[in-house]
């Protein structure tokens, strides 16, 4: 939300400051610089956070990370852990337990479901379905519940269901330190098992009642869905050897604007002979690229537009409807709109519901055992995983013994940072023409960066609240106009 | 047999000549927070946790190696002992890098415990933050040095029990630390005899076994006494 006194302040030659950004997880700020006309010439998503976990997870053993990383994010610590194991595995060179992989699974998959009903049902659902210049003070998830109290109870009821999933295996909903190297700690017990499996049909038709939903109110959404990031770039994600969609394993793809496959069966342990991490001193950031088309031509996003785009199939029946009819968006090509990642979270979301169930009645996922030992085999190893928000990369070296020496954290909302950058500036060009700024045209602003659901907690890896300013930048440079939003 | 008669929190009760004033308490069901105490070791008095208050002197004294004497007045429980305690875990906690949500030991540590128990709900002293290291060079223990709070209880139970001597306390101050054999990695001790009392005997999570994820380090204490008794008892002599 953008502050009162920036709108209908729009003076040529000025800075316009968005501060803080909400409805998002972590701090931020967005400044759009205009020129002399006052046409937008530059805009720029700043990340406000410092956290540092790369340098203090040095000198702790291995088998500790997967706890300590997991801290990272409150949103997707599953994420964390996962790939944190997943580094584990390779450093001890161990073939996991299939029944340890198909537990993480069950585990992602909960995760991928909370993590998208919040996106969807507590953060975006307020622009979507109150508007996006309906007023500031109830344009929230309260406001929801007032306006939409079934449609807001279904969607925090969604959450929970995956946040169960998670305390199930896990025993805390949170930061559960349960993934470690080798596999798992414990299995699912078979009384949480079919207590899930009874909230399956629930979670289903809440899936499908919010894609009927979205359906029904997507053509209202034409111009921002032109509007908010549609431009082309590369996708990458992960993808099953089938070329299913795929969220905890598989290699690398990169398919680019025209959905030409650029890049396939990339290992993501070597992710530095294709991805380059770029610095910019006005963000905490790192701007990843791919590297053969150069920074910052190698632009790619990664997420559930991403993951939708790169797969062939999603593997479920429901979902693969569902991905046939989302991709008709694109017609024929990648769905280049950032404004569609919100489509993507519930054909996501659809196919986490269809896998969990087959994952609950899988008799292997009891089998024991569920944890490999070894020693340290390897001095590196890079875990990856698809979080929510897209392709996370955690790359460690050892000592001999298992003591960190050096740690790289590549995060999904850190690989869409060029595209964010440039969603917030297609959209400022888009909307801020003129003298006035309406304080709705600065909220769709931020509805281009809610649609990518950033975690800026975890890219930067720190700490603090989610907000947001906007400021406003003359052609000198100086700043003249700011908003601050706590 | 001839007892000690005195006074506990008020009330008259009896011990047998030499037991200190904590097993006192214990045999009647008073519980007196301790933390470089382990049933089956010599006690040292260093944590000072288990403070009390006698009638007649001016000093508090830790109860764990105060003798009970005939007509004595103790007092285990007062604000200022409340007072005291909350300090000592304060300055514990200050002096080295406790990190409890993501420790081995989270959950099973009797620090953890201890300032739950005695209302430790901030540290008023800042954080030293050291920078000490972690020596995992063992093939199946670990000690990290930003845990220890140099109780002794794996130096005793290591000399007292298992009579390897391995651990050790080198340096002086805040800047002591607990050794293995010359102070060298714990996996060049050619003393250790890889037996784990001292893993189990920790209080915290200092030293673990490899392998310990977040929470995963459980420690049984109570094996060291089981082991001291049995001894004593010349159990297992024919």
């Amino acid at each position: 939300m953008s502050s009162e006194s920036n709108a209908g302040n729009a003076r040529p030659g000025r800075t316009v400051t968005i501060d803080p950004v909400t409805r998002l997880e972590g701090h931020a700020k967005i400044t759009l610089h205009l020129d002399n006309e006052g046409r937008v010439a530059d805009a720029r998503f700043h990340i406000t956070e410092f956290r540092g976990f790369e340098k203090f997870c040095e000198g702790r053993p291995l088998w500790e990370m997967p706890g300590i990383t997991a801290r990272i994010c409150g949103i997707c610590p599953v994420s964390h852990l996962l790939a944190s194991a997943k580094a584990g595995d390779r450093i001890l060179a161990v073939a996991i337990p299939r029944s340890a992989e198909k537990l993480r699974r069950l585990m992602n998959l909960g995760q991928i479901l909370q993590s998208h009903a919040l996106s969807f049902f507590h953060l975006s659902a307020p622009d979507l379905l109150l508007g996006m210049d309906s007023d500031p003070a109830s344009r929230n998830v309260f406001g929801l519940m007032n306006a939409e109290p079934e449609l807001a109870r279904s969607g925090i009821r969604l959450r929970q269901f995956g946040q169960e999933i998670i305390e199930a295996l896990g025993g805390n909903k949170i930061h559960p330190s349960w993934a470690v190297p080798g596999g798992v700690r414990e299995p699912l017990n078979s009384e949480a098992g079919e207590r899930l499996k009874a909230r399956l049909p629930e979670a289903l038709e809440t899936v499908n009642g919010a894609l009927d939903l979205f359906r029904k109110i997507a053509s209202r959404f034409e111009e921002e869905a032109n509007a908010l990031g549609d431009f082309p770039s590369l996708f990458m994600g992960l993808v099953a050897e089938d070329g299913s969609w795929e969220h905890y394993d598989g290699k690398i793809r990169f398919v680019d604007a025209d959905g030409t496959v650029v890049g396939d069966g990339l290992d993501p342990g070597d992710y530095r002979s294709f991805i380059g991490e770029a610095t910019e001193n006005w963000s905490y950031l790192k701007f990843p690229y791919y590297k053969p088309r150069g920074y910052p031509d190698g632009i790619y996003r990664v997420g559930p537009l991403a993951r939708l785009n790169i797969c062939e199939r999603m593997g479920t029946p429901r979902a693969d409807e569902a991905w046939a009819e989302f991709r008709k968006n694109g017609g024929g090509r990648p769905v280049s709109s950032s404004f569609h990642y919100h489509h993507a979270r519930l054909v996501e979301m659809l196919a986490a519901v269809e896998r969990i169930g087959i994952l609950l009645d899988d008799p292997e996922l009891v089998s024991e055992p569920f944890r490999a030992e070894a020693g340290i085999n390897r001095l590196t190893g890079v875990g990856v995983s698809e979080a929510p928000r897209g392709t996370l990369f955690h790359d460690y070296t050892v000592d001999r013994h298992g003591i960190l020496q050096k740690v790289n954290l590549i995060i999904a909302t850190g690989q869409n940072n060029l595209a964010m950058n440039r969603t917030v500036l297609q959209a400022a060009q888009h909307y801020i023409r003129g003298s006035t700024i309406p304080e709705g045209l600065l909220n769709r602003i931020e509805a281009g960066v809610r649609a990518f659901d950033p975690c800026l907690s975890c890219s930067t890896h720190a700490f603090g609240q989610m907000p947001m300013r906007v400021a406003l930048f003359g052609p000198e440079g100086e700043r003249l106009d700011e908003r601050t939003r706590d | 047999m001839a007892v000690n008669t005195f006074t506990l929190n008020g009330e008259l009760v009896s011990a047998s000549p030499g037991a200190t004033v904590l097993e006192a308490a214990r045999e009647n069901g008073v519980e007196i927070p301790t933390l470089c105490e382990l049933e089956g070791l010599s006690n040292i008095g260093a944590c000072r946790l288990c403070l009390v208050e006698i009638a007649g002197s001016p000093r508090l004294q830790p109860a764990c190696v105060t003798a009970t004497t005939e007509g004595m007045e103790v007092r285990t429980d007062s604000e200022r002992l409340r007072q005291y305690r909350r300090m000592i875990l304060e300055l514990l906690f200050a002096e080295r890098n406790h990190v409890c949500p993501v420790c081995v030991a989270n959950g099973h540590c009797e620090l953890q415990s201890r300032a739950i128990d005695n209302g430790m709900e901030f540290v008023r002293f800042p954080y030293q933050h050291p920078d000490l290291p972690v020596d995992i060079t063992h093939a199946r223990f670990g000690i990290d040095h930003n845990r220890c709070i140099l109780c002794t209880r794996c130096v005793r139970v290591c000399d007292e029990i298992e009579g390897a001597h391995t651990w050790d306390v080198a340096g002086r101050g805040t800047g002591s630390r607990v050794i293995t054999d010359l102070n060298q990695p714990w996996g060049d001790a050619t003393t250790c005899t890889t037996c784990g009392k001292c893993v189990e005997a920790c209080p915290t999570g200092a030293i673990f076994r490899k392998g310990s994820s977040a929470g995963e380090m459980e420690h049984q204490r109570d094996r060291i006494r089981f082991i001291a008794d049995a001894r004593s008892k010349r159990e297992w002599t024919p």
